[in-house]
C-alpha cells in the first residue's frame, strides 16, 4: 500500500494525487462520499500549493504522506519550494456575492475546512507544511 | 475530462465526462464563455458521467451564472452523482443553482 507520493508542481499532476489518495483509502471500507471528501480536501490543498505558492514551477515539488492512527486519517503535504504559503484566517464566502461578481476562486480552503476535522499550516525548515486529519468510521 | 455540446432549437445540452479539477476547468470555461451560448433559452448540464468536481470546477459555473441570469438563460444540472451533489451541498450551492434528478425534470424546469 503506497503511502507516500512526490509530484512536480504542475496542475496536470492533480489526477495522480487523487488516484494516490483513493488507492490509499481502499484499505478501509469507506463510503464513496467519504472517500471523495478526503480526495477533494487533499486536491484543494495541493492545487493551492502548485498554483499560488509555486506558480506552477515544475522544478519545485510536493511530498505527500498518508497514515492512519486507529480511525484517524492523517495527511501531510509538504511544499519543498522556497515560498512560505500560510493561508489567511478562514472566512466563509458569501456565495451570492461571488455570483454577482463572477468570481472563480476563493472557495477551496472553505471546502477543506468543512471537510476535515483539523487543518493546520506551519513551517518546517523554511518550507510550508499542511497537516490534515479526519476521523473516519 | 470531456465536454460535449449538443445544441437543439433553443436548448444547449453539455455532457460532462470525467473529473473537473483545476487542470480541466479551462475546457468548461471555454465552452461557457462562448458568446452564442447566450442565444439559448436554457443550458442543461448532464452530470451522469461527471465523477469529480473541485472548487475550480464550481468556480467556473459560479463565474458565468450572473451573465446567464442577465441574459435570461437558465442553467440546469441533472443526473448528478451523489458524491458530486455532496460537494455542491457542502458549500450551499444546491440552494443557489437549479439541480434536478432527471433529464425530464431538467427539460421541464
Amino acid at each position: 500500500m503506497k503511502s507516500t507520493l512526490r509530484i512536480a508542481c504542475s496542475r496536470s499532476n492533480l489526477q495522480q494525487v487523487r488516484d494516490f489518495v483513493r488507492n490509499y483509502l481502499t484499505q478501509r471500507q469507506l463510503a464513496d462520499i467519504t472517500v471523495n471528501q478526503v480526495v477533494l480536501a487533499v486536491d484543494e490543498v495541493v492545487a493551492n500549493f502548485i498554483i499560488h505558492a509555486n506558480e506552477e514551477d515544475e522544478r519545485q515539488f510536493l511530498d505527500l504522506k498518508m497514515s492512519f492512527k486507529g480511525p484517524e486519517l492523517n495527511v501531510e503535504i509538504a511544499d519543498q519550494g522556497d515560498t512560505i504559503f500560510l493561508p489567511t484566517e478562514h472566512q466563509a464566502p458569501d456565495l451570492r456575492d461571488y455570483i454577482r461578481q463572477g468570481r472563480k476562486g476563493g472557495m477551496g480552503m472553505t471546502l477543506v475546512n468543512r471537510l476535515m476535522d483539523r487543518v493546520e499550516f506551519f513551517t518546517r525548515d523554511n518550507h510550508t507544511v499542511c497537516h490534515l486529519s479526519k476521523r473516519l468510521a | 475530462m470531456k465536454v460535449t455540446a449538443q445544441p437543439s432549437a433553443d436548448v444547449l445540452t453539455l455532457q460532462l465526462d470525467g473529473e473537473l479539477d483545476a487542470s480541466s476547468a479551462i475546457l468548461l470555461d471555454t465552452e461557457l464563455a462562448k458568446p452564442d451560448i447566450l442565444n439559448y433559452r436554457k443550458v442543461l448540464v448532464d452530470c451522469a458521467k461527471l465523477t469529480y468536481i473541485s472548487s475550480a470546477g464550481l468556480g467556473v459555473f459560479i463565474s458565468h451564472l450572473q451573465r446567464f441570469q442577465d441574459a435570461n438563460v437558465k442553467l440546469v444540472f441533472y443526473n448528478m452523482q451523489e458524491k458530486v451533489f455532496n460537494v455542491f451541498e457542502i458549500l450551499g450551492l444546491d440552494a443557489l443553482m437549479t439541480i434536478v434528478p432527471t433529464e425530464a425534470e431538467a427539460t421541464a424546469a
